[in-house]
């Protein structure tokens, strides 16, 4: 199949039959591989990796943060990708995944917020610290309240979906910008990215690099919850596409009774 | 256009309301703050920048909701759109009438609030200078927030929600200038960086605001 024919049929899924048929299809494997990954991975972390010669037993903690605030960025960036497929396209799916996808979001969010202040307490002396990787994630945070917020608010499905598009993609400049304010705004305790830097997998430079015993089954789990991601966004889509349409099935009868 | 401005400014001196609440509420509370941190002076002196530009932020904020219902309500916002003028021009000087209404008196009232909190001397160039310039751009934020929600029913708290995210940059910048400048330090950078954002804003957010605004009037 040529690359224009493979757009092609993914364009396909823009039905909702279709898309429910195929995500009732491959959702078990999502389900299955997805908790297999961070069963494994989280067993494999907590159980047979040392504890961290400085930091104890608390760098375990990596193997639930790291994935989740992963996630809570690409969540977004996924609900910009699909609403802009939205406006362009007006796929209802797409519109239905975006909102599908928030609250997950949100959860992703609070969860890495949430595990950062318990590994903080210990290890920073505080639950919370005004540093810049701390605070855009609370300000993300209130991004998803405010996209979810705005969803609820508005009766109209169509409308709600064109304003929530609109608002993502303001939103999502408006975040860009609040991270480097914030940046400017406070030097932080938080540790740069040392999970997956190239120069440090490469080997050309050895500090700051997550060593490999805490990295495999870290990647378990990102692997896992990417999996886990989507399952839960195909579910809850398949779920407002339901809603959706009982909502239409009684609007008909109302017509006609 | 000038004619659509001048109805604005007439509409918000006459019907008052949204022109001296501002203020006042500008007023209120900066006067609260000191009853509740304190009144030794130079805690004052040091957190004044930031809560006179929090003070004036959430003023603005909350004149934001009359910006467009009341057209809205009258259906006058529906002539707006059908009229000969494209919506981004009416959206931008909505934005402007909102600017001169609220956002230039609570400029022009900061540094006398700035006296009851003690500002150092260097701070009140500063503070007028970072309000002049990011005030616009709160205007223009706001006026998409109040697109945003111009058809519901209880827009106010949701408005406040969607439209406090958006001003994070604003007032980061903003009260580090007048931080800065009360405390007597180089002030290039951020009010740099504040001056893009609003240069930014009024540039391109008129044309989501009007977007907006056509998707709520379909």
């Amino acid at each position: 199949m040529s690359i224009a024919a493979k757009a092609n049929a993914l364009w396909e899924y823009a039905n909702p039959r279709k898309f429910l048929a195929t995500s009732e299809r491959v959702m078990p494997f999502f389900w299955i591989t997805s908790i297999a990954c961070i069963v494994i991975g989280l067993v494999w972390g907590f159980f047979f990796t040392p504890d961290d010669y400085k930091q104890g037993s608390t760098v375990k903690i990596i193997y639930l943060h790291v994935p989740a605030a992963l996630m809570a960025i690409n969540c977004w960036l996924m609900m910009l990708a699909t609403s802009l497929v939205w406006l362009v396209r007006r796929h209802h799916v797409s519109a239905l995944a975006a909102r599908a996808a928030a609250p997950v979001g949100i959860v992703m969010t609070l969860i890495a917020l949430a595990t950062g202040a318990i590994w903080g307490q210990p290890m920073w002396g505080t639950w919370w610290a005004w540093d810049p990787r701390l605070t855009s994630f609370l300000i993300l945070f209130l991004f998803y309240l405010g996209y979810v917020a705005l969803w609820e608010a508005i009766e109209d499905p169509d409308t709600a979906a064109d304003l929530t598009s609109v608002l993502c993609l303001v939103g999502s400049v408006f975040a860009i910008l609040s991270r480097y304010a914030v940046n400017f705004w406070n030097q932080g305790l938080h540790q740069g990215a040392s999970v997956m830097r190239a120069a440090a997998i490469t080997g050309t430079d050895t500090e700051e690099k997550v060593s490999n015993i805490y990295f495999y089954p870290l990647l378990l789990c990102i692997i896992g919850f990417v999996l886990l991601f989507i399952a839960l966004v195909l579910y809850r889509t398949g779920t407002e596409i339901r809603a959706r349409r009982i909502k239409a099935l009684l609007a008909r009868e109302r017509v006609n009774g | 256009m000038i004619a659509l401005l001048l109805r604005d400014l007439k509409l918000a001196f006459r019907a008052g309301g949204g022109f001296g609440l501002g203020l006042a509420f500008f007023l209120i509370v900066t006067v609260l703050v000191p009853f509740s941190v304190g009144p030794q002076s130079s805690l004052l002196s040091t957190i004044a920048p930031g809560i006179l530009w929090l003070g004036a932020l959430l003023a603005c904020l909350l004149s934001l909701d009359r910006l467009l219902a009341l057209d809205w309500e009258d259906g006058s916002l529906d002539l707006l759109a059908t009229a000969p003028l494209p919506l981004e021009s009416v959206v931008t000087i909505k934005a402007l009438a909102h600017w001169l209404t609220t956002g230039l008196p609570l400029v022009l009232a900061a540094p006398f609030l700035g006296v009851l909190l003690n500002l150092p001397v260097p701070g009140y160039f500063w503070l007028v200078i970072s309000l002049l310039i990011g005030t616009p751009a709160m205007s223009v934020i706001g006026t998409f927030g109040a697109a945003l929600t111009v058809g519901l029913k209880r827009g106010g708290l949701l408005l406040s929600l969607l439209v406090l995210p958006l001003y994070v940059p604003t007032l980061i910048f903003g009260a580090e200038v007048a931080r800065l400048g009360a405390t007597g330090m180089e002030t290039q950078t951020p009010l740099l960086m504040l001056a893009g954002i609003t240069a930014a804003t009024i540039a391109l957010l008129p044309f989501a605001s009007a977007a907006v605004l056509r998707i709520n009037l379909r």
